[in-house]
């Protein structure tokens, strides 16, 4: 990803360092920079929420203090928790002017083929996608089928009872640092329950929903899908993210239950200026299958690892993703597969590439416990490097506490070959043009998982972050 | 009509000097068999006019047309007219196959043209349907899993459309049965044509059986020892290369050998 395509955000925004102008700040309602106990009373109050949410959130802030950052992966020290605004309501969220959002990633939308009102939603520049106008039929069809598709606040609101059995069970805010900062400070995500039977054939794009708000910060995301139903989830598209908040760390939360199916789809493409640490985890009852189609491209330091938690017997989880390195990026990314039912199987496919310097990392956990057993497991890593400055790593902890387990780990780490430059070179493609056919052949088992428009616009998100890596 | 003219050809790979020397030139229309015993630098010489970046080329020059080609790239040579049938094709997993001939014919078009993609698909389907190639073709991924004589048949099937004007034939026999010689020949002769100068690097007869060449050179450790009619090839297919250490002078032949003669070859019927 070079610099000519993606800038330093803060360097074009200057004054807009949160995302507004410091001359309109008078018209927003935000909280205080940095974080305490009062600023947590004060958006849960903000928020209208019942008191154990608020109560939830206090405990999370306790375990946020209390645990330190990892002591693996990349150095996180330097992150600045004062310097961070946690809530800006978002119906007063100043919108970025058109004008101020950089050219770069006005051409990368035009590139992309992007329709106008959905640029300046992507850029900030309107809060409200009205999804209701256009996806009406869609929304009225999955009321009927009694499914619930909100925004994870209202989902709160609405549905109480459902939310609390739910919240935090399988990402307990104890969990990990960023996860109690989420769970301290969520605001926004996606809210999914399937009513048992009910599947749904259509894959559920997040545009589905209603006044769908911008993509924040510290989104929460839960997602329920009860006994023999299905669902297809597809969370916020490929397009560039621009936003100028620096940290950002979601959870999303997924409960399969028995029989059920979830395949949850997103290709995060946030500007380099982010620091993205998400906590994605599902938990899989008897014979239910998850499904992790996950895709990053963007951010600046990126931490993902989605993971699911094959509880019940014949359980099933399956990871597919990619990792696009660019310069100045490093993306730390993976899955964990926790086998504790019986004859649990799991798959986890991950494709890295690293260009033009950029680093990125395998680093996955498949663990078979004590009563998985028969459990199966299948690991292949592939990691295509186009140029020598580009590194990589493999960090993979495979553990079977049984007798009866089986894992099968491939890795292959590979140089765009010469061979397979000059054959293609030899029928008339640049450099360029090869590099590129290598790389998205590279990618291709990835990008066949994807929705059809998806996928055409990764492969065209990833010909344009690779433009310039040769040559 | 083009004209590629190889003069006085000097090529070494890591310090070894493989071409010593090597003159030839092909027009347009004409089809040429180089053809010896293995190891005397016959793909090097391919290699070398595509552009291949291993071999340093020490002295003489590639015309194409007049213009030196040396200096080009190889995507370059390959948009100026010039195509190598791989003797080893290779594989690019997740690139399907149609995606990549369209590729590689629009790399061929002027900046300003673009591919018409109906008239493609048409072309495409044509060609693998005269290469017998099945119609599941388009969709694989380049070489990946075909077998030998698919790579090569892939390979004539990608000159059909790209339509070069000077193509050299690396080996394009090895590895193909009776029935696919018969496929891949009749498909090369029937693009034979005025803007078409060929290359067929050899070992055996039998490919020009199929395919008859109007000038055989016969090519010994890095030079082009003799040139001659399709009487040659005969020659060589009874004799070997032996005669020519007589002939030449030359006392040490030690990397020629004999090729096997294919007048054992049970499909073929005994040489005279």
């Amino acid at each position: 990803m070079s610099n000519e395509k993606k800038p330093d955000v803060d360097q074009i925004i200057g004054d807009y360092k949160y995302g507004f102008k410091t001359d309109n700040v008078t018209n927003i309602y935000s909280t205080k920079m940095g974080l305490s106990r009062d600023i947590i009373r004060e958006i849960s109050a903000i928020k209208n929420e019942p008191q154990w949410m608020l109560d939830i959130r206090l405990a999370a802030y306790e375990s946020f203090l209390r645990i330190p950052n990892p002591k693996w992966g990349p150095d996180l020290s330097f992150i600045n928790f004062d310097d961070i605004i946690y809530y800006i309501k978002s119906s007063d969220r100043v919108e970025n002017s058109w004008e101020d959002v950089p050219s770069e990633i006005k051409d990368t939308f035009q590139k992309l083929g992007i329709p106008e009102a959905e640029q300046k939603y992507l850029a900030g520049v309107t809060t409200q996608f009205d999804s209701e106008a256009v996806y009406h039929s869609t929304i009225i069809e999955l009321e009927e089928q009694g499914v619930v598709f909100l925004d994870t606040d209202s989902a709160l609101k609405r549905y109480p009872e459902l939310f609390k059995q739910y919240f935090g069970k399988v990402v307990s805010h104890a969990d990990n640092k960023y996860a109690a900062l989420n769970t301290a400070v969520w605001s926004g995500g996606s809210f999914i329950y399937v009513p048992p039977g009910v599947k749904i054939e259509k894959p559920l794009q997040s545009y589905f929903r209603i006044n769908s708000e911008k993509m924040g910060q510290f989104e929460r995301t839960l997602i329920i899908v009860d006994q023999g139903a299905s669902v297809n989830y597809v969370e916020g598209c490929t397009a560039p993210i621009y936003s100028a908040d620096s940290l950002h760390a979601a959870v999303v939360e997924i409960f399969v239950l028995d029989h059920a199916y979830c395949r949850y789809s997103t290709v995060q493409n946030w500007s380099n200026n982010i620091i993205n640490l998400v906590t994605k985890r599902s938990l899989v009852e008897s014979y239910g299958h998850m499904e992790w189609i996950d895709g990053n491209i963007g951010s600046g330091l990126n931490m993902k690892y989605p993971s699911c938690i094959l509880k019940g017997d014949y359980a099933k989880g399956t990871t597919i993703s990619i990792a696009f390195a660019g310069k100045n990026q490093h993306q730390d990314t993976g899955a964990k597969m926790i086998h504790i039912g019986a004859h649990t199987t799991s798959k986890i496919i991950s494709k890295s590439i690293a260009t033009k310097g950029g680093q990125v990392n395998y680093r996955g956990i498949v663990k078979q416990e004590g009563r998985a057993l028969n459990a199966k497991s299948k690991i292949e890593c592939d990691t295509i490097l186009v140029d020598q400055e580009s590194q990589s790593d493999t960090l993979p902890t495979n553990i079977v506490k049984n007798f009866k387990g089986q894992i099968e780990h491939e890795a292959t780490v590979s140089k765009v070959s010469d061979a397979q430059l000059f054959y293609l070179m030899s029928r008339g493609l640049s450099l360029e043009q090869a590099t590129e056919m290598i790389v998205m052949g590279f990618i291709e088992p990835f990008a066949r998982e994807l929705p059809m428009e998806y996928a055409v616009e990764l492969n065209q998100l990833i010909k344009l972050e690779m433009t310039g890596s040769v040559g | 009509m083009s004209i590629l003219e190889i003069r006085d050809l000097y090529v070494a790979v890591e310090d070894k000097t493989i071409l010593k020397g090597v003159n030839l030139t092909v027009k347009g229309g004409e089809t040429h068999a180089i053809m010896g015993p293995n190891g005397t630098g016959k793909s090097t010489l391919a290699s070398v006019v595509m552009g291949h970046p291993k071999y340093t080329i020490l002295s003489g020059s590639i015309l194409l047309d007049g213009e030196d080609i040396t200096t080009l790239a190889v995507d370059e040579r390959s948009r100026k007219g010039i195509f190598l049938a791989m003797q080893a094709p290779i594989e690019v997993p997740g690139v399907t196959n149609f995606d990549f001939v369209k590729t590689a014919v629009q790399a061929h078009m002027p900046n300003d043209k673009k591919l018409r993609i109906g008239k493609f698909i048409l072309d495409f389907e044509s060609a693998a349907q005269d290469l017998q190639m099945g119609t599941g073709l388009a969709h694989r991924y380049l070489n990946e899993g075909f077998s030998g004589g698919e790579k090569k048949r892939n390979e004539i099937l990608q000159m059909k459309l790209i339509k070069p004007a000077i193509a050299f034939l690396d080996e394009i026999d090895s590895g193909l049965d009776v029935d696919a010689l018969r496929i891949v020949g009749e498909n090369v002769t029937a693009m034979k044509s005025n803007d078409l100068g060929m290359i067929l690097i050899t070992h055996y007869q039998r490919l020009l059986d199929y395919i008859e060449p109007d000038f055989v050179h016969i090519m010994i450790k890095g030079e082009i020892v003799k040139t001659g009619g399709k009487e040659l090839i005969t020659k060589i297919d009874v004799e070997g290369y032996d005669w020519l250490k007589a002939e030449l002078g030359v006392t040490e032949l030690e990397e020629i050998r004999k090729p096997v003669s294919l007048g054992t070859c049970a499909t073929k019927v005994p040489l005279k």
